[in-house]
């Protein structure tokens, strides 16, 4: 079919060759050099106890990450699109920093906030409880980089849902709480829940500001992308290797689910893109 | 990520559906307090922890040789990085945007790929491809070429990493921008870069700017991805989220945090230039809303050949 | 120039926007193309201008093929539904965008393109608003504006894209004038498209009426309202009733048994017992009241309004074995017999046609209400 707008040939071309060169190549070498262990070799490096218990950390704490950001999330983003207070700008500005703020950073200054003679870390020392060095310092670590996932997925959908099925809602008898619960709760599922999936799927992949805070102990705050690493600098690629497959095909249905979502939404607000 | 075509937040007039006063209030202290925590302390430590043996070991900190060919070594890698992915970003967002075809879908998903890939793992997929014992690896090394270990490394590993951040700050910008001008300005003759720089460019080119700053910021933050392909070998494959590990974990804080204060500040600057784009872009918006584009469904052309094939 | 379009066929998917399309187009012409949502008008438009391709057929302006000759190069002026006016130039550079990008060695230079702009502008008379943007203008203005950029690179070919549609009824009404007028000064060929009858009727030369990506009738306006050629036609222009029964030797039977009346209908003189649909206007009909040996349609006069010199009536025929499922019959009669009569809402009348057109076999599918 001809097109009307030139160009299409030239950049999908290009799009489709770069891809291949930097993502799928690559990605599938991974594949390939799976495929060259045995199964027995393979089922070891991706069910041992240590990996099986980094797997525990990483999904438990990138579950539980994602959990607390759907709360605050929505809260978040609530009272930016609907309340007027001093300094919102400023607020809404910085709800993006996780997105810029590089991960080592995060991580180094996290750790220095909540160690036992950090500024956060010496209070809750008092009552006796660690923040740092352990998994509760991975789960504060998960929360603060995928903060902006639900507030950003929420927020514009937020702004769109019509006043006036509020004020039909309230006309009709309904508290504010029943409005919220059954109106505009009902409104903005698909997007919270895309919002859920976009932190837990970064919260798994993460390592830059989850190391310096973990502590890092094998079987107890040792998170799964740690573990390619360090079997990669121990020279033991096919145990690095297989464990990242078994990453990647999580990461991949993620990414499925997402884009389902993400198709649920747009269906739901009846608009295309 | 397509925050740029988000509206910014509209003021609602009170009234029935607004909540009582008291309601208002605790829940703007707990949103406050909650990103006070989580995200103006961590800021704010930073600053501090570099500064906590004062402003003359901040600059030493910053002189020190391993710093400085850190910093020059993330500024050469986010160099070549950033304008690969501008160009890769400005192609996919034309062919995804502005035409319709099958498997289109599917190739929108595939551009987020490496978002929801694990950053190590991006590294690692490197050092499978070119490593000592990678694929090409015996070839490069009859030839003396080193890939991992070395800077090709780092920037491929950065590349993968950003791959995606100016395409998916352009396509939705794109599409929303529908192809009417782009039709008008082929019916009175342009060719296609007259019309691309005329007619689409300006229209786009705050959500683009955008994208190209959060790409850089993404591009000379990366840490995981090129911890795995760097080696980390002092003064050569530094970049300085790796410097500012390794300054770390030898207990240097005061000037790992000084390393990392320039990073934050970097983290800063992109997100008061997103506040600015944001605004200018959404200006743009305006217009478009009030000029709207030809409807979707005026042409069945538009529905019928968008089934995705994948 | 002339346009020839030939057999032209395009689906999207499973549905077909164009069937197989043939029209002519004389040089100089305004041609209307008029139709409901849906018909095709907008892709033949399209197609004509070269924003797409057609599955089958051919096209050819002044009788060269110009089939596979690329938009930029076939000289179209195309006014764009929402004239797609570029947001980020003034009024005066989205005018000159056509001069601009001109290749270099046919490229008039800055003192040319900016005579030429003006002239253009004060052609369309909005000079004064050169250096405005497009979300400074009125509809109207933009409209306006749109069509001084079509026209800036002279193109042999003016075509428009709903030019009214997103307009308030007054504007458009003067905005139709206004068009008419300019296209008797520049005489170029000019096609637009409308499902608005009346648009189409007053301003254009000849129009052509589609319906589910057929031509149905090609046809000066005066032409195409009074001889529609398919009940397509005679239904989307204007108001009509419809009443259904058989056609026997060139005369068709509605109305009830005891009460009937007999429609000349010439075109089928050979049919017996064809199934059959008579469509009558609303002003066709004499309204009488009702004695038992008259010769029409006996119904109750449900509601009767006077608008101006008019009055429209609302009656219901009933069909053996009572009101239900009684058919709605719209009749109108001037307001000065009305009140000379003194027809009451509630009274039983009788309802005469004076003229009916009936299609019967294939030729009844097809209708539909604009």
């Amino acid at each position: 079919m001809r097109k009307v707008l030139p160009g299409f040939g030239i950049t999908l071309g290009f799009t489709l060759t770069y891809l291949s060169l930097i993502v799928l190549i690559p990605l599938s070498a991974l594949l390939f050099k799976t495929m060259s262990f045995t199964w027995e070799q393979f089922e070891a490096a991706v069910t041992s106890a240590r990996v099986v218990a980094s797997y525990r950390l990483t999904f438990g704490a990138s579950l539980l990450a994602a959990l607390v950001n759907v709360v605050f999330g929505l809260l978040v983003a609530w009272v930016l699109v609907r309340y007027e207070f001093f300094g919102k700008k400023l607020i809404d500005a910085l709800v993006d920093l996780p997105f810029a703020l590089p991960t080592a950073v995060a991580g180094i200054s996290l750790t220095a906030l909540l160690a036992s003679n950090g500024w956060v870390g010496q209070i809750f020392e008092s009552w006796g409880i660690q923040l740092a060095f352990n998994p509760t310092g991975v789960v504060i670590a998960l929360i603060f980089i995928g903060l902006p996932f639900v507030v950003r997925t929420v927020q514009p959908v937020l702004e769109d849902t019509e006043k006036e099925l509020e004020e039909a809602a309230a006309c009709l008898g309904a508290t504010r709480w029943q409005t919220f619960a059954r109106v505009i709760l009902p409104a903005i599922t698909p997007a919270l829940l895309t919002g859920f999936a976009l932190a837990f799927a970064r919260a798994i992949g993460e390592y830059g500001s989850v190391i310096f805070i973990a502590g890092n102990m094998p079987m107890v705050s040792e998170i799964t992308p740690l573990l390619i690493v360090s079997k990669l600098e121990q020279y033991d690629v096919p145990g690095a290797t297989s464990i990242a497959v078994v990453m990647l095909a999580i990461s991949f249905s993620l990414l499925l689910l997402i884009n389902a979502l993400q198709a649920w939404q747009r269906a739901r607000s009846g608009s295309p893109a | 990520m397509s925050a740029l075509i988000a509206p910014s937040a509209r003021s609602r007039s009170p009234g029935g559906t607004q909540e009582p006063k008291w309601v208002r209030v605790c829940l703007i202290a707990v949103a406050l307090a909650f990103i006070a925590l989580f995200l103006v302390l961590p800021l704010a430590a930073v600053l501090t922890e570099a500064l906590r043996n004062g402003v003359h070991a901040y600059r030493e900190a910053l002189r020190e040789p391993d710093a400085v060919s850190a910093i020059r070594l993330t500024v050469i890698t986010a160099l070549i990085a950033v304008p690969l992915n501008l160009v890769f970003g400005v192609a996919a967002a034309w062919a995804i945007a502005k035409y319709e075809f099958h498997g289109k879908a599917f190739l929108t998903t595939l551009v987020d790929l490496p978002f929801s890939v694990s950053p190590v793992v991006a590294g690692l997929i490197y050092v499978l491809l070119f490593g000592a014992q990678g694929w090409f690896g015996p070839w490069l090394q009859a030839h003396d070429i080193k890939i991992i270990f070395a800077v090709p490394g780092i920037v491929l590993a950065t590349v993968f990493v950003t791959f995606p951040f100016i395409a998916r700050e352009l396509i939705p910008l794109m599409q929303s921008q529908g192809n009417d001008e782009e039709q008008a300005a082929i019916v009175l003759g342009a060719t296609g870069w007259q019309t691309f720089w005329h007619v689409t460019l300006p229209n786009i080119k705050w959500g683009l700017f955008y994208g190209v700053i959060l790409c850089n910021a993404r591009a000379m933050g990366e840490f995981g991805a090129v911890s795995v392909v760097s080696g980390h070998i002092r003064g050569q494959t530094n970049t300085m989220p790796l410097h500012v590990e390794i300054l770390y974990n030898e207990y240097h804080s005061a000037a790992a945090f000084a390393v990392a204060s320039l990073l934050a500040l970097l983290a800063l600057v992109t997100l008061a230039i997103k506040s600015v784009a944001e605004w200018r872009q959404g200006k743009i918006l305006k217009a478009l809303g009030e000029l709207p584009p030809e409807r979707a469904g005026v042409y069945a052309a538009d529905a019928l050949t968008l089934q995705p094939a994948g | 120039m002339s346009i020839e379009i030939r057999h032209i066929k395009k689906n999207f998917g499973d549905f077909k926007a164009l069937d197989d399309v043939s029209l002519d187009i004389d040089s100089g012409e305004l041609i209307a193309l008029l139709g409901p949502s849906g018909c095709g008008k907008t892709t033949l438009l399209r197609i004509i201008a070269g924003l797409e391709t057609a599955d089958q057929g051919t096209i050819a302006f002044s009788g060269e093929d110009a089939t596979h000759v690329h938009v930029r190069e076939r000289r179209v002026g195309f006014v764009f539904q929402h004239y797609a006016l570029f947001r980020h130039m003034t009024v005066f550079e989205n005018v000159a965008f056509g001069l601009r990008v001109k290749p270099r060695g046919t490229r008039p230079d800055d003192a040319q393109i900016a005579l030429k702009v003006h002239a253009l502008l004060n052609l369309v008379q909005l000079d004064w608003l050169a250096d405005r943007y497009p979300a400074q203008l009125s509809g109207g203005q933009r409209q306006r504006i749109a069509l001084a950029r079509a026209l800036a690179v002279e193109p042999k070919v003016l075509l428009l894209d709903e030019p009214f549609g997103a307009l308030d009824a007054k504007v458009r009404k003067e905005l139709r004038r206004w068009l008419r007028r300019l296209h008797d000064e520049l005489s170029v060929t000019t096609i637009f498209v409308t499902h608005d009858q009346e648009e189409a009727l007053e301003v254009s030369d000849r129009v052509v009426v589609m319906n589910h990506g057929a031509v149905e009738q090609v046809g000066a306006p005066q032409q195409v309202w009074e001889a529609p050629a398919t009940a397509f036609v005679y239904g989307f222009l204007g108001d009509v009733n419809q009443f259904k029964g058989q056609v026997s030797a060139g005369q068709m039977r509605i109305g009830s048994k005891k009460q009937q009346v007999f429609l000349p209908s010439p075109d089928y003189m050979q049919s017996d017992a064809l199934p059959a649909v008579a469509y009558v206007r609303p002003y066709d009909f004499d309204v009488r009241r009702y004695s038992p040996d008259d010769e029409g349609i006996v119904a109750h006069l449900e509601r009767a309004v006077v608008v101006g010199p008019i009055a429209r009536m609302e009656l219901r025929a009933p069909v053996e074995g009572g009101l239900a499922g009684a058919q709605l019959i719209e009749a109108q009669i001037p307001a000065s017999l009305f009140h000379q009569e003194a027809f009451t809402e509630g009274e039983t009348l009788v309802l005469a046609p004076r003229r009916a057109r009936v299609f019967a076999g294939a030729a009844q599918a097809g209708f539909a209400r604009p």
